[in-house]
C-alpha cells in the first residue's frame, strides 16, 4: 500500500499542471487544426466540415507567401543584429574585473522587467519627426527638414533588436561563463595569440549559447505583430499581424486557424532543425 | 602590438558601453518626457511638471486597466506558482517513468508563438461557450506563465540539498513534518521568485492578451496600445514611468526580501 501511494505521489503533484497544459494548449492547438477545415456559412456561422478552401487560399495566394517571407526576413535580420551586438557585451560581463559586476548583470536583465510596449513606443521618441535624432540633427544645423526614420523597415527592426537583445546577451553570457578558463590559458601557453585563442577555443565553445539565443530571438520575432503595428508602416505587416487581423477584425476563424497552423509549422520547423544540432536545455538554462 | 588606449579590451569596453546606451537611452527618454510640461508627448522640453501624473490618476479608463492588470497578475501568479511548484517537486524529487517527456511538455509552450497560443485558446473556449472575458484572460495567462515558473523554480529546487530533509526524517519527523518544517521554509524564496516572475510576465503581456480580452476590458498594455492610435500623449509617458517604477522597483524590493530571508536561514 505504502509503496503504491509513494509511486502515485509524483503524478498527484503533476496532475494540475499537466491538466492545464493539456486543456489549455494541447487540445486547443489540435482544435485549431480541425477548425481550419470548417466551413464558414453565408451567415458567418461556422460548421464542422472537411473544407479545403481555406488551405487552398493560404497555400496558393501569393500575398500570404510574401508576408511570410517578409516575417522570416525580419526575424533573420533581427537575429543577426542581436548576435553581432550581443556577443561583445556578454564577453565583457564574463571577463570584467569591475567590482560591481553583479550590478552590471542586473542592469542587463532590467529590460526584461520593463514593459515591452513602453520599450517599443520609446523608439517613436528617438526616431520620430520630433525625436531625439532629428532634434540633434537640427540643433547642429545638419538638416533643416526632419529626416523620416520612422514607420519603415528600419524602425521595425530597431524595435525588435531593442526588445530581444537581452535574450541573446543572456544566452551567450551563460555559455561563456561555463567555459573552463584553463583551456584558454593552455592555448596561450602553446603559443596562440589572444585572438587565435579566442577564435580556436572560446568562440567554438560559446556557440551553443549563440545558437540558443538565436533560436529564441528568431522565434520571438517571427511571431510578433505588435512592434510592426507601432513602429511600422503599411508595408511592414507581419504574418502574425495577418492572423490577428483575420481572427479579431475580420472574424474569419477558419481562415485564421489555417494561417495559425502555417506559422506554428514554420517556426516549429526552425525549432526542430535546431534540436537536430543542439539541445533545447541550453535555451532553458538561461531562465534558471 | 598597439599599446595605450587602443587595446582590444578597451574596444570591448567601449562597445559594451554603447550597447548599454542603446538599451537604456530610449527608456530614459520616456521617463524624461513624462516630466515635460508640453501639451504634446514629445520634444522639445518646455519645463518641469508633474501634471501628467495627475491627469493619469484622474483617467478612469487607465485606473480601471490598472486594477484589471493587478488582479489578473496576482491571480495568475498564485495559480501558476502553486501548480508549477507542485510539478517541480515531482520532477526534482521523484523518479518516475516518462519524466523527460513530462518536463518537455511543461516547458515547450515557451517556444509556441504567442499568437498561436492566443488563437488556439480563444477558439477553443468560445467553442465551449466559455465567454467570460476575465476568465479567458486568467486561463490564458496561467498557460503563458507556467513554463517560466517551472524553469525558474526547477533550477532553484535542484540547489536545495536533500540532506536537510533527510536529517529531519532521521531525527524522527514524518514526511509531512519534514516538508512543513524544513523544505517549505527553504522553498519560500523560490516560490516568491516564481510568483514575481509570473506577475511580471502577466502584467507585461500584450501579444496574446489582445486575442483574449473582450471589447470592454483592457489591461494596462492593451490600454496603452489603444491610446497609441493617435499620437503619443504625455499621459502615456507618465504611465510608462509609473510602470517602470513598479516593475523595476518590485523585483528590487523582492530581491532584498529574498536576501533577508536567505540571511535568516543560514
Amino acid at each position: 500500500m505504502a509503496v503504491r501511494a509513494e509511486r502515485a505521489r509524483p503524478w498527484v503533484l503533476l496532475a494540475p499542471s499537466l491538466t492545464v497544459v493539456t486543456l489549455l494548449l494541447v487540445i486547443p492547438t489540435g482544435f485549431v487544426v480541425a477548425y481550419s477545415f470548417w466551413q464558414r456559412t453565408v451567415t458567418g456561422l461556422e460548421v464542422p466540415a472537411l473544407n479545403l478552401a481555406n488551405w487552398a487560399e493560404v497555400l496558393t495566394d501569393g500575398f500570404y507567401r510574401a508576408i511570410l517571407w517578409q516575417s522570416l526576413r525580419y526575424a533573420a535580420i533581427t537575429t543577426l543584429a542581436c548576435a553581432l551586438l550581443g556577443y561583445v557585451p556578454a564577453y565583457f560581463l564574463v571577463h570584467t574585473r569591475f567590482r560591481n559586476k553583479a550590478l552590471l548583470i542586473l542592469l542587463l536583465l532590467l529590460p526584461f522587467w520593463i514593459s515591452y510596449i513602453i520599450r517599443t513606443l520609446s523608439w517613436i521618441h528617438i526616431l520620430g519627426t520630433n525625436g531625439v535624432v532629428n532634434y540633434g540633427l537640427r540643433a547642429t544645423g545638419m538638416t533643416d527638414q526632419p529626416v523620416r526614420m520612422l514607420y519603415d523597415e528600419f524602425s521595425v527592426i530597431m524595435g525588435f533588436v531593442h526588445a530581444f537583445l537581452p535574450y541573446m546577451i543572456l544566452n551567450i553570457y551563460v555559455s561563456l561563463e561555463g567555459i573552463d578558463r584553463s583551456l584558454v590559458d593552455a592555448a596561450r601557453s602553446l603559443g596562440c595569440t589572444g585572438w587565435q585563442a579566442f577564435r580556436e577555443v572560446t568562440l567554438p565553445l560559446s556557440l551553443p549559447g549563440l545558437a540558443a539565443g538565436s533560436l529564441l530571438v528568431f522565434v520571438l520575432t517571427g511571431g510578433s505583430y505588435i512592434t510592426p503595428m507601432i513602429l511600422g508602416g503599411p508595408d511592414n505587416a507581419m504574418f502574425a499581424g495577418i492572423i490577428f487581423d483575420t481572427i479579431i477584425v475580420q472574424l474569419d476563424w477558419p481562415l485564421g486557424s489555417a494561417l495559425s497552423i502555417v506559422l506554428l509549422a514554420v517556426l516549429g520547423t526552425v525549432v526542430v532543425l535546431y534540436t537536430r544540432f543542439m539541445s533545447l536545455s541550453q535555451v532553458y538554462k538561461s531562465f534558471g | 602590438m598597439v599599446r595605450g588606449v587602443f587595446t582590444a579590451w578597451n574596444g570591448i569596453r567601449f562597445f559594451t558601453g554603447l550597447v548599454y546606451l542603446f538599451t537604456f537611452a530610449p527608456i530614459a527618454v520616456v521617463v524624461l518626457l513624462s516630466f515635460n510640461d508640453s501639451m504634446f508627448g514629445s520634444f522639445p522640453l518646455t519645463g518641469f511638471s508633474l501634471r501628467w501624473f495627475g491627469t493619469l490618476a484622474a483617467n478612469e479608463a487607465i485606473m480601471r486597466a490598472f486594477k484589471t492588470s493587478l488582479l489578473l497578475g496576482s491571480l495568475t501568479a498564485v495559480i501558476s506558482t502553486a501548480i508549477g511548484v507542485a510539478a517541480c517537486i515531482a520532477i526534482v524529487r521523484y523518479e518516475f517513468p516518462g519524466k523527460e517527456l513530462v518536463n518537455t511538455l511543461l516547458v515547450t509552450p515557451i517556444l509556441v508563438p504567442e499568437v498561436v497560443l492566443g488563437v488556439a485558446l480563444l477558439l477553443f473556449l468560445k467553442w465551449l461557450d466559455f465567454s467570460r472575458s476575465f476568465g479567458v484572460l486568467l486561463l490564458g495567462h496561467v498557460i503563458l506563465t507556467l513554463p517560466y515558473v517551472v524553469l525558474v523554480v526547477q533550477a532553484r529546487l535542484y540547489g536545495i540539498r536533500r540532506v536537510y530533509e533527510e536529517a529531519a526524517l532521521s531525527l524522527g519527523a514524518n514526511r509531512m513534518q519534514a516538508f512543513r518544517e524544513v523544505t517549505m521554509p527553504l522553498l519560500m524564496p523560490t516560490i516568491f521568485a516564481g510568483m514575481l516572475f509570473a506577475l511580471t510576465i502577466s502584467f507585461d503581456n500584450v501579444t496574446a492578451t489582445m486575442f483574449w480580452k473582450s471589447a470592454g476590458m483592457e489591461t494596462v498594455p492593451t490600454q496603452i496600445f489603444g491610446m497609441l492610435r493617435n499620437s503619443i500623449s504625455p499621459e502615456i509617458n507618465a504611465l510608462g514611468t509609473v510602470m517602470i517604477v513598479i516593475t523595476v522597483g518590485l523585483p528590487l524590493v523582492a530581491g532584498g526580501v529574498v536576501r533577508y530571508f536567505g540571511r535568516a536561514r543560514v
